[in-house]
């Protein structure tokens, strides 16, 4: 991270697509491999919602005038399988199998990448306008070099481009790089006050993933009050006059117009999603049966298949008769953090949005490595305010550890038979506890610099004095 | 005298015993003037290629459509037309087989091969009378009764994750058909006596008598088989008619008794193939038929291979020696020998495929009894080798891949060589091609994608397209339903091998799904391959005898060859069984750690709480009543102002504790009033 930061002081706009061009090149050549490596079938990547191979099994039991939800092999929206089967089975001579399926997901990523980058921009802009407006920019540069501040657009979107999470997610034919991007547009889109953007974005990754549904708390922040910035509170409290207030050009108000205009989007592109499910499955089971083994597979963790989450192991160990009761905890673990977490954050809507991606990708059903892809790339927004977030190379450390040790765990149980489930288990339960303190220990040190934001601002008078 | 006269007491009371059952059998069937229910049993033996001995026991009971008390049976078991009536049973079929059947070596092309060889372990079909949406429940309820019936595990057919319902690829096709299996039930005696139970003299007379469980046991194969067929009652008060065919096959080696090996020299030993008699294979003999039985017959059938085997022996003994024996004349040709003069000789019809036909040695057991017991024996005299005719490809199945992740199903089809001479009719034509129906049936944690589907002809991969005709698949549903597959392949006639792959992805169970050997793995049911054009049949003169007997009118229905595929046994992945407490406490550990560890950092306000750590320094006021007073300065919207003075403390006190009252006091009030 504070690599890639450092990369961009000066040429920053140039080398920024140099990098965005190598990363494309890489993953090409990645591509070029024959068999894809293998990703595709890594359970690291391709969980039973992301998986090629059960999208190509939709496609062919669709093809066949059969519902692609027969059996349990595919679990995706109906509109993926339109968009993309009939890339799973086009070849183009002398070339790799699955050229053109790879070749989206790498516009996909290049996509949200760009996407990225700009948000970023938008946040850099934003948080400079809010530390104009309380009169510490001076300050900031005087009191440290960490303040110093970095493009985040570019650490983040550089982050999200080499992230190997990315490149194995994008290289392994799964669907995350396209589930990512939804969700990415949905944030783009509410930055920059499009909301016909966001409701879109909203509605796609809610409807591919079901999880990013509690988006839209940050996502009616950020239309309400606009991105990222110190608490309100703070400026009320330095100044006390209107006329700072009207000069600052920050609207601390939360207005409901854009709100309603997300409403009535989101409403129109949810109908209209739902009435091409409803038309794209109209011979065979209807939505009903869409909405059961898509989000209803989601949540009842019907398939046990190992992945790098905790719940599957679980499911496969718990007694049957609390089944039910722990799949009720662990769901609604994700839904209590969201009230406190929205209370605490609310001035930085992005960055909820930050907390709230890693929750549900750590907490998730089926997680995968492209889910984590998206977190961390998120990171890079926060490259200033997270400077001084605690054990930053313990967890650097320990995001190796896992990736190098999880699919050696993996290989020694199912492959060599000389391992057991449990090392297996451990390293998900390793890799579960690294993001818990990744996003306890980001939420505090947000919560830091709020405070020394504040301290900065209000005891600004003193410094003058003194 | 008493001595001598117990005896003859027995026996007197035996004969009118039997006279009386036989009368009551008999007369009340005269009464009403229909078919009355009838018993036949038969009894083939064959000699096989490998020096064993096929025992195929062939028990008939039918019972015919009766208008009035047709709760009354005189032969036919009582159990099974209850079962029928009952679940309304069109047709069905329950196996029980030990071994596999080896069709490379015992045959695949004729009757008792295609229809009589079945898979391992328990195979059930049914097709029932019901309307469609009854179907399910009628098998489980059949499932369960024939639990019951037959001391076996037959009720684990019950769950929908262990049946399906093949369209077309089956071969008794119909709608309301189920079909489920049970490849790794073990079969031994207890499933045997129910069964022969069912006959009318049991064990205990006529040609059951030969079924001694130490040496059917002993076999190389064995299989019982129960197949009913129900013809249909159109109006109500009738019952059904029903027909009941149990077989029995067996595959026994001869114990060659020690005499006869030493005196032979031993390369003549080599080829020569085992001399065997009843009592040598099953330690008994035929006593006289069970006199239940309306007849009661023992054929020895020599196939076609053998049969052509020995008129090209016997032409060249001819030229050498010339003699004037008619060639049909085999029984009394030296090259064998049997011990009992056959009463007659069934030759089959010239079949469409192959040059000889085989040859049936018919014995009624009638002219035996208990002091002259029919030991039908064969004795070689001349080393004799020869081929059993087998189905026109040979197929095998196996699976592909290591790790307990994925892997692949592979089927191969090889062609036999024998295939050459009856197909060289069809050879010259251009068009030619050959049908094979396949119909497998995969349980749900073996996770098939269909789309990986592959087809090799002769080693060259070839578009699924060209060579699958039809298909219908029905992908399995976790935990609910198996997957299904029925295809038909049209194959070149001159295609020396065919093979299909088709990948899978292993399943994890919950820990409770395991059976209690887990690592031994699981086991993938035989796939089934026919070949609809060619027909398992032999054809006989017409002769009334023929006519008369269920066996070979059985051999003369014309059905298309089928064989069945080896059992697969795949390993599974298991977790650790031992351990569901701690990955229970270590889950729940983790996200007590999110929970508490976020919510911590949430709640933390540091520069309020030195605050309030600096305040607690001066003055040693107690906790509670600070944030009481900060929450009623908040709820007052008045700016909060510490406490100063000592009594104003002990009020807070005073307040708190009457706060506290009142709210436990509240809160049990409420609790009682919502619950009573």
């Amino acid at each position: 991270m504070q690599k890639m930061g450092k990369q961009k002081n000066k040429t920053a706009s140039f080398s920024f697509w140099n990098w965005v061009i190598a990363s494309i090149i890489f993953r090409l050549i990645l591509i070029y491999f024959p068999k894809n490596l293998n990703l595709a079938s890594r359970p690291e990547v391709s969980t039973p919602l992301t998986s090629f191979r059960r999208l190509a099994e939709g496609y062919w039991l669709k093809q066949l005038s059969m519902s692609p939800y027969a059996g349990s092999m595919y679990h995706g929206s109906p509109l993926l399988l339109s968009l993309l089967g009939p890339l799973t089975v086009k070849r183009i001579e002398g070339q790799p199998n699955h050229l053109l399926y790879s070749l989206v997901s790498v516009i996909a990523d290049v996509v949200s990448a760009i996407l990225i980058r700009a948000t970023g921009k938008n946040l850099r802009l934003a948080y400079l306008r809010s530390l104009e407006s309380l009169d510490i920019v001076q300050q900031t540069k005087a009191s440290g070099e960490f303040f110093k501040i970095l493009s985040p657009g570019d650490a983040a979107a550089l982050i999200y481009l080499w992230n190997p999470f990315t490149i194995v997610a994008c290289v392994g034919l799964s669907t995350s790089p396209i589930e990512n991007m939804a969700v990415i547009l949905c944030l783009y889109g509410a930055c920059s006050r499009l909301v016909p953007l966001a409701a879109f974005g909203w509605v796609i990754a809610t409807h591919l993933s079901l999880y990013p549904a509690i988006l839209i708390i940050p996502v009616i922040f950020l239309l309400g009050c606009g991105p990222d910035a110190p608490p309100r509170k703070l400026f009320l409290q330095k100044n006390n006059k209107e006329e700072v207030l009207s000069k600052s050009k920050l609207r601390l108000g939360f207005s409901w117009r854009p709100i309603t205009h997300f409403a009535f989007w989101a409403l129109l592109w949810s109908a209209y999603v739902l009435v091409l499910c409803g038309i794209s499955l109209k011979q065979f089971g209807g939505l009903w049966e869409m909405f059961k083994s898509t989000y209803g597979f989601i949540l009842t963790v019907e398939d046990l298949s190992p992945n790098i989450g905790v719940l599957w192991y679980f499911f496969a160990e718990v007694f049957d008769f609390f089944r039910n009761f722990f799949l009720i905890v662990f769901h609604v673990n994700i839904l209590f953090m969201i009230m406190p977490l929205a209370i605490r954050l609310h001035h930085r809507p992005c960055f909820l949005a930050f907390v709230y991606i890693a929750i549900f990708s750590m907490l998730k059903s089926y997680p995968s490595v492209g889910d984590s892809a998206l977190y961390l790339g998120l990171l890079g927004w926060f490259v200033n305010e997270l400077a001084d977030i605690q054990f930053s190379f313990f967890l650097f450390c320990g995001y190796v550890g896992v990736s190098l040790l999880s699919p050696v765990m993996h290989t020694l149980w199912i492959w060599r038979g000389t391992g057991n489930a449990n090392f297996y288990f451990a390293t998900a339960m390793v890799y579960a506890c690294l993001q818990i303190i990744l996003v306890v220990e980001g939420v505090s040190a947000m919560l830091n610099h709020d405070r020394k934001l504040r301290n900065l601002a209000t005891s600004k008078p003193q410094d003058a004095k003194s | 005298m008493t001595l001598l006269q117990r005896p003859l007491l027995v026996l007197l009371l035996l004969v009118t015993h039997h006279l009386l059952q036989c009368w009551i059998a008999f007369g009340s069937v005269d009464e009403e003037g229909q078919k009355q229910e009838e018993f036949n049993e038969e009894l083939l033996l064959k000699p096989l290629p490998d020096r064993k001995v096929l025992a195929h026991f062939h028990f008939q009971s039918s019972a015919p459509p009766s208008t009035s008390n047709g709760r009354h049976h005189h032969l036919f078991p009582k159990a099974i037309s209850q079962l029928v009536q009952k679940f309304r049973v069109k047709e069905m079929e329950l196996s029980f087989t030990q071994g596999r059947w080896n069709y490379e070596r015992w045959g695949g092309f004729d009757p008792i091969a295609s229809s009589n060889a079945k898979p391992p372990g328990v195979e059930l079909w049914a097709v029932f009378d019901v309307p469609q949406h009854q179907v399910d429940a009628s098998w489980k309820n059949l499932t369960h009764a024939l639990s019951g019936l037959f001391c076996a595990s037959i009720n684990f057919l019950e769950s929908t994750s262990t049946y399906s319902a093949p369209e077309w690829s089956f071969p008794p096709s119909s709608g309301n058909l189920r079909y489920g299996t049970l490849p790794r039930e073990a079969v031994c005696t207890e499933n045997l006596t129910p069964w022969l139970k069912l006959l009318p003299c049991r064990d205990k007379a006529g040609l059951a008598v030969l079924l001694d469980r130490p040496s059917i046991y002993r076999g190389f194969y064995h299989s019982q088989r129960l197949h009913l067929t129900s013809t249909g009652s159109g109006s109500k008060g009738t019952d059904s008619g029903i027909i009941l065919n149990q077989a029995l096959t067996v595959v026994l080696q001869p114990i060659q008794p020690n005499g006869l090996r030493a005196s032979m020299d031993h390369a003549s030993e080599k080829h020569i193939q085992p001399s065997w008699s009843l009592s040598s294979i099953f330690g008994k003999q035929v006593r006289g038929r069970c006199v239940l039985a309306k007849s009661s017959k023992v054929y020895l059938q020599l196939d076609r291979g053998l049969v052509a085997e020995l008129k090209r022996i016997h032409k060249e003994n001819e030229k050498s020696v010339a003699n004037g024996l008619t060639s049909e004349n085999f029984w009394s040709y030296p090259s064998f020998e049997l011990s009992a003069n056959p009463d007659r000789i069934v030759i089959e019809e010239n079949s469409l495929h192959s040059k000889s036909s085989s040859i049936l040695y018919n014995f009624q057991v009638e002219k035996y009894s208990e002091s002259e017991p029919l030991d039908l024996g064969l004795t070689w005299k001349i080393p004799v080798v020869w081929l059993c005719q087998s189905a026109p490809l040979h197929s095998s199945r196996f699976l592909m891949g290591s790790g307990n992740e994925r892997g692949a199903i592979a089927i191969s089809l090889k062609s036999t060589q024998l295939r050459e001479g009856f197909m060289g009719a069809f050879a010259d034509n251009e068009r030619c091609e050959l049908r094979v129906d396949v119909f497998q049936v995969v349980p749900w944690y073996v996770k098939v994608y269909f789309h990986s589907l592959q087809v090799f002809i002769d080693q060259q991969p070839k578009a699924v397209s060209d060579v699958i005709e039809k298909i219908h698949v029905s992908p399995s549903k976790d935990k609910v339903s198996p997957g299904m597959m029925e295809m038909v392949l049209k194959l070149p006639c001159r295609v020396k091998s065919a093979a299909l792959t088709i990948e899978f992805d292993k399943g994890f169970l919950h820990i409770d799904e395991y059976p209690p050997d887990a690592n031994q793995g699981f086991d993938i049911p035989s796939a089934i391959i026919s070949f609809p054009n060619f027909h398992a049949s032999m054809f006989f003169l017409e002769d009334g005898s023929v006519n008369k007997s269920p066996l070979l009118s059985k051999f003369q229905e014309k059905s298309p060859v089928m064989s069945y595929t080896e059992v697969l046994l795949v390993p599974l992945t298991t977790p650790d069984f031992s351990m569901p407490y701690n990955v229970i406490t270590i889950t729940c550990t983790v996200f007590a750690l999110y929970f508490g560890s976020l919510l911590n950092v949430l709640r933390r306000r540091i520069a309020e709480e030195e605050r309030f750590l600096k305040d607690k320094a001066t003055k040693k006021t107690g906790q509670l009543p600070l944030l009481l007073s900060k929450l009623s300065a908040k709820l007052r919207g008045r700016p909060w102002e510490p406490p100063h003075s000592p009594p104003s403390t002990s009020f807070f006190i005073s307040s708190k504790l009457v706060f506290k009252v009142i709210l436990v006091a509240g809160l049990a009030v409420g609790w009682q009033y919502y619950f009573s």
